[in-house]
């Protein structure tokens, strides 16, 4: 049984390390795949779990998970059934869940319900790309209520002020965006992203992941020496466990996941 | 004229938005934190220049010499005299004469206004996203105009049924990126154009072409198109010394119909009707009927109704006009609605087409399919109205890029009769 999102990395800190932050889509090809992978994840050194709701309009996404959740959703994922999926699993889970989902379907839904049912499936986490800060506070409140922790993102366009704002409100950790994008991979991370940890650093001490953009070992052991507390590597996995069949697809995040975990803990 | 407001004074609807961009419930910026410091700069940008008299001068003079303002009101004689009552009384109609427009439809007016803006910001990169074709072909045509460098997403649907709009823009330098993802239609060209934004923000400025999507987006374009309203209470004042007693208007994001309604809100006596797209009909769960059949939700950036399925899951709109074909509508419409300031009604493609028809044989305009649908919905009001009150419809585009797909459309009709 998993620990909270913010325990997990106060962990980690104490040891000296840097979390590695898989990123699935849920149901892609269809959740059991997903559960499987899940597993393989936590038993390959992830250090936390991001699980992606698939959306119809999922706009801060590349192409990769565009069509990872176009393929769930085609396939007849639903949101209750992924939440039981969760629900069922994460008593064996080591690594805390973290849910990533658009606005909508919480909305929808209406965010006390939505944020009691993944409380109690055992989600620790929530990431909502298309929640700024200023249209967080109701969020934030519940989901401190109910003990799920909203991450909230920080982007190289945002400015000292907004930066200082967010890290102060942000709970669990602070979602740092690499680049001026999309999801996606990247052939190089921007090096103003060393810069944006300094002033990260300087505004707050909770932990700080570095996402959008890492795909690589060497991409996500540069994001640590820069001081990052995560690494979050969302594309390269979706598409890697996407391509052969199931089980090819599940071995080869597996030995992506020990690659790049062991460059975290590689030596500076 | 007999009508008679159900609530006399609308005070709330004066201030709006609020600073946070709300409008009631709706509107909002629902976007990735990395748009959130473009939006207010833009939201400066805009409060500066709408003050400037600079900027206003040149907006001014472009939108006379260029666009050919102001659009003229035209009394629709033959469309009245066949609504005409048996005794002679009946809805007099006017057409406020958008498609008039350089370009043919009143999707110039923002763009035109938010080009002199994007210069005045810096930015040399425009991009848009584009259903029927109208508002790509209206940006197209300004960064042409202002040598900036042009990208317009449009979905691959849209590309084949609006082919003539896709080469005009292709014509004036643009550069048409074809959007495969979704259905391939305006929902998806818009996600892609506000993917663009988020890659290219700090070079880039997004014209967005509907009063939809983030803050100050919403209130922005309806004051750029507000232009539409003045113009008509200035046109119906010199007619007849009164406001109209009726605006129609169609809406899919709803962008003609601010224009002309937002002059009139304070004035409680003037009716407000939007109309949108019904499909192939409500009960065949195929239309874009947002206001009369969604709910509340979340699309690109902003709180209003939404077609959604019971996980909040967009669903996919329908309707032969492929500017009406969004499973969403502008915050101030959903506001309005709710208010119950505007009414909100919805015509099938069926009906949009025996307008379309109608319009041309009996004034020898073509309207646009997007217009057509308000066009239809004097079949259902003409009918109800006492006396003779006064109706302006915003015509709000030309036809010209529809006569093939209502060809097409006339075609499969008289095939599935024989």
């Amino acid at each position: 049984m998993a620990t909270s999102v913010s325990d997990c990395f106060g962990r980690l800190r104490d040891r000296g390390q840097c979390a590695l932050i898989p990123f699935l889509t849920a149901g892609d090809p269809d959740l059991e795949t997903t559960a499987a992978a899940l597993q393989k994840l936590d038993a390959s050194g992830a250090d936390l779990l991001e699980l992606g709701v698939p959306y119809s309009d999922p706009l801060a996404d590349g192409p990769v998970i565009q069509a990872a959740a176009t393929r769930a959703l085609q396939g007849g994922t639903r949101l209750d059934a992924v939440i039981e999926r969760v629900s069922a699993l994460t008593p064996s889970l080591q690594a805390p869940i973290i849910l990533f989902t658009y606005y909508n379907p919480i909305y929808h839904r209406g965010v006390p319900t939505f944020l009691n049912q993944i409380a109690a499936a055992g989600v620790k986490g929530l990431v909502v790309p298309d929640l700024p800060l200023e249209e967080a506070h109701d969020v934030l409140e519940i989901a401190q209520d109910v003990g799920v922790e909203l991450t909230l993102l920080v982007a190289p366009t945002s400015s000292q002020e907004r930066i200082a704002k967010i890290a102060q409100e942000s709970q669990g950790f602070i979602y740092l965006v690499s680049t001026t994008g999309v999801t996606g991979m990247r052939t190089q991370i921007e090096a103003r992203v060393q810069d944006l940890l300094l002033e990260l650093r300087q505004t707050t001490d909770k932990p700080i992941g570095v996402g959008f953009g890492i795909s690589r070992p060497e991409q996500a052991r540069q994001v640590r020496d820069w001081g990052a507390d995560a690494a979050i590597v969302g594309s390269a996995f979706v598409k890697r466990l996407a391509e052969g069949t199931s089980a090819q697809g599940l071995e080869e995040i597996s030995r992506f996941c020990r690659v790049l975990k062991a460059a975290l803990q590689s030596e500076p | 004229m007999t009508y008679t407001p159900t609530k006399t004074d609308f005070p709330q609807v004066a201030q709006r938005p609020d600073p946070q961009g709300r409008f009631g419930a709706f509107g909002g910026k629902y976007v990735p934190e990395t748009l959130m410091p473009a939006l207010s700069e833009l939201e400066t940008a805009f409060a500066q220049y709408r003050q400037d008299s600079a900027f206003q001068q040149e907006l001014d003079q472009l939108l006379k010499d260029y666009v050919g303002r102001p659009s003229p009101l035209y009394f629709a004689e033959r469309l009245t005299t066949y609504y005409a009552h048996s005794d002679g009384s009946g809805p007099q109609i006017f057409l406020k004469r958008e498609d008039l427009n350089h370009t043919g439809a009143h999707k110039i007016n923002n763009a035109l206004a938010q080009v002199l803006l994007a210069r005045r910001m810096g930015k040399q990169r425009i991009i848009a996203e584009t259903g029927a074709g109208q508002h790509g072909v209206a940006t197209a045509t300004v960064c042409a105009r202002f040598g900036l460098k042009c990208v317009i997403y449009m979905g691959v649907h849209d590309m084949e049924r609006q082919a003539l709009n896709v080469f005009r823009m292709r014509l004036m330098g643009a550069e048409v990126c074809p959007v495969e993802a979704g259905t391939g239609t305006l929902k998806d060209a818009t996600s892609e154009a506000i993917r663009d934004w988020v890659t290219n923000v700090e070079t880039t400025h997004y014209i967005l072409g509907s009063v939809a999507g983030p803050h100050p987006y919403p209130m922005m374009v309806r004051d750029f198109h507000g232009v539409i309203g003045q113009e008509t209470r200035v046109q119906c004042q010199e007619k007849w010394g009164e406001p109209p007693d009726i605006l129609l208007a169609c809406v899919g994001g709803g962008s003609n119909a601010m224009g002309l309604f937002h002059e009139f809100l304070g004035d409680a006596s003037v009716r407000m009707i939007g109309v949108e797209a019904a499909g192939e009909g409500i009960a065949s769960g195929h239309h874009a009927a947002t206001l009369t059949q969604g709910q509340v939700g979340v699309l690109h950036g902003a709180m209003s109704y939404l077609l959604q399925d019971e996980d909040g899951q967009v669903t996919e709109a329908h309707s032969i006009s492929a500017g009406l074909d969004y499973p969403g509508v502008g915050p101030e419409h959903s506001y309005l609605k709710d208010l119950g300031r505007a009414e909100y009604y919805s015509v099938t493609d069926q009906e949009a087409v025996a307008a379309f028809e109608r319009l041309a044989q009996l004034e020898g305009i073509i309207p646009a399919l997007e217009t057509s649908h308000a066009i239809a919905y004097l079949e259902t009001l003409c009918p109800q109205l006492t006396g003779s009150p006064r109706i302006v419809l915003n015509c709000s585009g030309r036809g010209d890029k529809d006569v093939q797909t209502v060809a097409q459309y006339l075609t499969q009709e008289h095939e599935s009769t024989l």
